[in-house]
């Protein structure tokens, strides 16, 4: 009978799409670990298997094993960072229906570069504890403000308006910042090279403190996949389906923001790997946020530790900032899904 | 049986008032069409009515209790919507769509179950879509990709679908294909059906039951003989017109007078009488 025929090619399309989703997960995963490797051996000084088999292991016999030493927790911080912008984006993407939200279109990071602008230069702020919590409180500052300028009038926070919201506030916060740094010869220097971004100076010493933040903001955006489904169809649908709208969209971006926050604190807001790495997973994995969520944030890691070691190697014997080239490779991509996809949700 | 009732409704957005005082008794296991003008509030009384919106006063009120009250979960477990022009994300696959409206059934750690298979396979069947599972949903016809909506509704297995304008921008011949499938839905699932439709012969011949607002407040609400009158339509849409039995239904159907071309048999006096 037609009817049993039909359903097991439905349930065996489902588990097809399964299996080749799977094989993408290898995929990807083989690809972050060689990332990782590169990114201990190559740099200013190319190492052996051995010294960095040594290295990682914690001997510093050799300088070889001492630039691994160094090299590992940078490498750690990118898989962190990358992970977590990645995720960010997806989440910012799902939440907002709209396909080019971006912890920066959004308004999330330059909010939280402002926080710490200002406390570096009111406040003489310097520790790291003081940046992170100031940069997450920034963060949610920008997004709550974001969100409810976009939540005005008719219709409730819509894609359109909180994407111009963001814009606004972006280049609002981005102006401010730089009026508080002009003036002030004593931190430009400081402020700029963590503006631009930078994981260079990576230690487990400054990983530890965002750990919590990066955790909570994890688990709260995987918590979130479902809620995010539902919403892709529309509030009102969602509604039908028995989602709690607000909730499901603010308990998201709340882990978004703690994402963006911890790492805009370490790293300086570093653009474009939210934007670029959900629009790339879609492509492997299609719209579902239970696999979208973990291969954004796998392929975001992937992506910032491919910056940071292109960084590396194009500017011999120096290095570029990872944000500079995020920016050098985001940019083209940024184009390619204008003119590629229809940006109807807009 | 479901029953669901709305008492002395009033709702709007913002501080204007849309719905005012508004009484009805849907009929259980029957298919209702609201109509009306356009803004006249039609939208407005489906979306209290699936609690996307919150009245200002009065209640809806499901099987005795206030929908307000009921948890959000336990309400899609019996209340399905089809929003106007819903979106699916690219790259969305119909049988990933339709899988959604088991959402309501599931626990926060639950896993998929059989019956979740059953479920949507039995709605990809009643709406014929079984054989486009694979395919993508903004690659489909308007037509389809509206069948597949209703499907992941019925997935949602509720004794009660509300839907808001589920025929437009339809060509003829799919407007008749949606409106038969949710007859057959009423007629094998009892499902309980409320619609708002633009098309009033369309609406006499579907609907058991018809509910005509004007201004936000209930005008006439009963069969389609009682409510499709050339009286009402005057009144409802402003608009003269004759009506006439269906040849094939049996049912009122509405011929509108315009100013022009009215025809040459019939004199101003049967016209206004």
């Amino acid at each position: 009978m037609t009817a049993v025929s039909s359903t097991g090619s439905t349930l065996g399309a489902l588990q097809r799409s399964r299996r080749s989703h799977l094989a993408w997960l290898s995929v990807v995963l083989s690809v972050l670990a060689c990332a990782c490797l590169l990114s201990v051996s190559l740099g200013t000084r190319d190492v052996g298997w051995a010294d960095i088999f040594a290295g990682v292991t914690g001997s510093t016999e050799t300088i070889a094993q001492a630039v691994v030493v160094v090299r590992v927790p940078r490498t750690v911080l990118a898989v962190l960072a990358g992970a977590a912008l990645g995720l960010a984006g997806a989440v910012m993407q799902g939440v907002t229906r709209n396909p080019l939200a971006d912890p920066g279109i959004l308004g999330v990071n330059a909010g939280a570069a402002m926080a710490v602008v200002i406390g570096i230069a009111w406040f003489g702020m310097e520790t790291l504890d003081a940046f992170l919590w100031t940069a997450i409180l920034g963060a949610g500052l920008a997004a709550c403000f974001v969100y409810a300028i976009g939540s005005l009038g008719r219709g409730g926070a819509t894609p359109l308006k909180l994407a111009l919201a963001g814009a606004a506030t972006a280049i609002a916060s981005s102006s401010f910042t730089i009026a508080i740094i002009l003036p002030r010869n004593d931190i430009a220097g400081g402020v700029r090279s963590w503006q631009i971004g930078g994981i260079g100076g990576a230690s487990f010493d400054a990983i530890l403190p965002c750990l919590p933040f990066l955790v909570a903001g994890l688990i709260l955006c995987l918590l979130s996949a479902r809620g995010l489904n539902l919403l892709a169809l529309g509030d009102d649908a969602a509604a039908g389906l028995g989602a709690h709208v607000a909730w499901a969209r603010g308990g998201a971006a709340l882990g978004a923001v703690l994402l963006c926050g911890a790492t805009t604190a370490i790293c300086g807001p570093i653009g474009f790997v939210g934007l670029v790495v959900p629009h790339v997973c879609r492509l492997l994995v299609g719209a579902d946020h239970r696999w979208l969520l973990p291969f954004s944030a796998l392929t975001g890691a992937i992506l910032l530790i491919g910056a940071d070691v292109i960084g590396r190697i194009i500017a011999r014997p120096s290095e570029m900032d990872v944000g500079i080239v995020t920016a050098f490779i985001g940019a083209p991509v940024f184009i390619w899904i204008v003119r590629k996809r229809r940006v109807r949700d807009l | 049986m479901t029953t669901l009732n709305v008492e002395a409704l009033e709702a709007g957005y913002g501080s204007r008032t849309i719905l005012t005082d508004l009484d009805l008794a849907v009929p259980s296991g029957a298919i209702t069409a609201i109509v009306g003008a356009n803004a006249c509030g039609k939208s407005t009384l489906l979306r209290c009515l699936a609690r996307l919106l919150r009245p200002t006063a009065g209640q809806v009120v499901l099987d005795g209790r206030s929908v307000r009250h009921i948890p959000t979960r336990d309400l899609a477990r019996r209340l399905g919507l089809l929003p106007q022009s819903p979106i699916a994300p690219d790259g969305m696959t119909v049988a990933d769509l339709v899988s959604y409206g088991r959402h309501p059934h599931q626990g926060m750690l639950s896993r998929w179950t059989q019956h979740d298979d059953r479920a949507v396979a039995a709605a990809l069947e009643a709406t014929r879509t079984a054989d486009i599972a694979d395919r993508e949903v903004d690659q489909l016809s308007g037509g389809q990709r509206q069948r597949v909506w209703i499907a992941m509704a019925l997935a949602q297995e509720t004794d009660i679908l509300l839907l808001d304008e589920p025929t437009t921008f339809l060509d003829i011949a799919h407007q008749v294909e949606i409106l038969d499938l949710l007859v057959d839905l009423n007629q094998s699932r009892g499902t309980t059906i409320v619609m708002v439709l633009h098309d009033l012969n369309l609406a006499a011949r579907y609907a058991d039951h018809l509910v005509a607002i004007r201004c936000g407040r209930l005008h006439t609400a009963g069969s389609p003989e009682s409510v499709l009158t050339e009286r009402t339509v005057k009144e409802v849409f402003g608009v003269s017109c004759r009506v006439i039995p269906d040849p094939t239904s049996g049912k009122p159907m509405m011929l509108p007078l315009g100013r022009h071309r009215a025809g040459a048999g019939l004199s101003t006096e049967d016209t206004t009488s």
